[in-house]
């Protein structure tokens, strides 16, 4: 049996999982899908500060709206730290990514156990923001996860033929006037709202690889980008379900793990289906 | 030219003018000072390895930065955009890329359609088009990966033509491609130069300037020689320019 606010968040973890296989499969063409770990991890301090300023002014410290709204602004802070410490070239990105989200997460620990000391419930839960627990989400969170992941979802469809040129040849893009800068920001403004809204159900340690292993295991298979769209976000919107599920049925199993897991058995799936598509042509 | 003279009241405007172009890659400078009016017609752009033949196409469009000016047609690059064509080095792309070849020569249509959306059907069929010119007609819907690479470069061609542009920037499309694929590109260059249009395209194969070239440019970091064939194709130039390599001669 499965009840009606299971349901709805089951249904919200998959449209969780589908915008962010399809926002993740132009992350991943871009070459930019590690990000989303920077991301995820800068969203720390935002969740934790954003429970302390409505606790101190007498919110509902667990509503999840302005610990999102708070994630939201430390994960593009980071994005803006990563930018600032690559300028120079001297910095590659690999390792300006590893600073910038150990020094966001450093600082959201701190705060997480500051945070603890203070009376009251403020720090509630905010634990479960980093490795996932979806069957502590209500309805509303669900449906709040869900409305932005499609709206995510939703942008991709309309951008489409821009971030596919982009994301094929930048230099013919700018050559023929796209706008590349705004669209790479569009791109960072998806991830980032996939990112943030992954945080309550799937945690901020393993939400890149909801981005980064259904648009993997599309990659291997599709010859096509609309292809490679519809199958990332359908092995997504799998992983989200499934993840979802064995969240409800055992309630101590952090969800994001059992979503990557599932995500993970897609994709070997994939790679050995690839595998044989590739010896057979 | 006489120096100096400005571009931008140029009698015919030149389909590429650049004045003091200067490149620099890390504080090293890669093309320094080049002053240069392209001439209508097919311009061969030579020069060793390092000499800035590619950078000088991609400083002239902005894909790096420079200083200097470069006009197209006397006037600034977004003014014409339209009327330019781009087509980078082939090894410039992933070629694993998730895309069919009708997919990448599509894309030169994006400027014609509105920015959301599918692409409307007349603009794939005039991507189709050019793929026929270019002889993939057949092989629209394969992926790109499963192209040879001679196939991939008449892809790249057939985006260019797509672009239905009239001054054409191409970076080495004959670079290491069958003997089918370099005389299908050389018979479309021909006819585009028949059409009226003009190709600036870099190159490496001195043995084929004289037969399919109007003129030159010859770089090494700097410019060495520029004009028509015949007046600046010569073997003190390329000696200048290639630092006198015994065994690069110009062939029949």
């Amino acid at each position: 049996m499965i009840g009606h606010n299971t349901l709805v968040v089951l249904l919200g973890c998959a449209a969780l999982g589908l915008a962010a296989g399809v926002v993740g499969s132009f992350a991943l063409l871009r070459g930019r899908a590690l990000l989303a770990d920077a991301i995820g991890h800068a969203a720390l301090p935002g969740v934790v500060a954003a429970s302390l300023l409505v606790a101190a002014l007498g919110g509902e410290a667990r509503a999840l709206g302005p610990l999102l709204l708070g994630a939201a602004v430390t994960g593009w802070l980071g994005l803006l730290a990563l930018r600032r410490l690559t300028a120079s070239g001297r910095i590659p990105p690999d390792a300006g990514i590893a600073v910038v989200l150990s020094a966001f997460y450093a600082l959201g620990t701190v705060g997480l156990s500051v945070a603890q000391t203070l009376p009251g419930a403020a720090q509630a839960g905010l634990t479960h923001f980093i490795l996932g627990q979806a069957a502590t989400m209500t309805e509303a969170d669900a449906l709040l996860a869900g409305a932005l992941a499609l709206g995510c979802a939703g942008v991709v469809a309309l951008l489409f033929q821009p971030l596919r040129a982009l994301c094929f040849d930048e230099g013919f893009a700018r050559a023929q006037g796209l706008p590349v800068r705004a669209l790479d920001l569009a791109l960072l403004g998806l991830m980032l709202a996939v990112c943030v809204a992954g945080l309550p159900a799937v945690g901020l340690i393993l939400v890149v690889a909801l981005l980064v292993v259904p648009a993997a295991a599309a990659r291997l298979l599709a010859a096509r980008l609309p292809a490679m769209l519809a199958l990332a976000g359908l092995f997504g919107a799998l992983a989200g379900a499934a993840g979802a599920l064995a969240s409800t049925r055992l309630p101590d199993l952090p969800t994001g793990a059992a979503v990557v897991l599932a995500g993970l058995a897609i994709f070997g799936a994939a790679a050995l289906a690839g595998r044989r598509r590739g010896r057979g042509a | 030219m006489p120096d100096g003279a400005p571009l931008r009241t140029a009698a015919a405007a030149a389909p590429l003018a650049v004045e003091g172009l200067t490149v620099r890659y890390d504080g090293r400078p890669a093309l320094s000072g080049v002053t240069w009016r392209a001439a209508p017609g097919l311009t061969a752009i030579l020069g060793p390895n390092g000499a800035g033949k590619s950078t000088l196409l991609k400083a002239a469009l902005g894909l790096v930065p420079a200083e200097g000016e470069a006009r197209f047609f006397g006037q600034p690059l977004e003014a014409v955009r339209a009327r330019v064509a781009y087509l980078p080095q082939r090894a410039s792309v992933d070629w694993s890329f998730p895309a069919s070849a009708l997919d990448v020569v599509a894309m030169a249509r994006l400027p014609r359609a509105r920015w959301f959306g599918a692409l409307p059907r007349r603009e794939r069929e005039a991507a189709r088009a050019a793929l026929a010119a270019v002889g993939l007609a057949d092989l629209a819907e394969r992926q790109i990966g499963r192209l040879s690479g001679g196939q991939q470069q008449r892809v790249f061609l057939a985006r260019a033509l797509a672009q239905e542009a009239e001054l054409f920037l191409m970076d080495e499309p004959l670079a290491a491609v069958d003997a089918v694929t370099e005389e299908t590109i050389l018979a479309v260059l021909h006819g585009l130069v028949r059409e009226g249009k003009s190709v600036l395209m870099v190159h490496h194969d001195l043995s084929l300037v004289q037969a399919h070239f109007d003129h030159v440019l010859i770089l090494a970091g700097r410019l060495v020689a520029a004009g028509p064939v015949a007046e600046a194709f010569t073997d003190s130039a390329i000696a200048a320019a290639f630092g006198g390599l015994p065994g690069r001669g110009r062939g029949a």
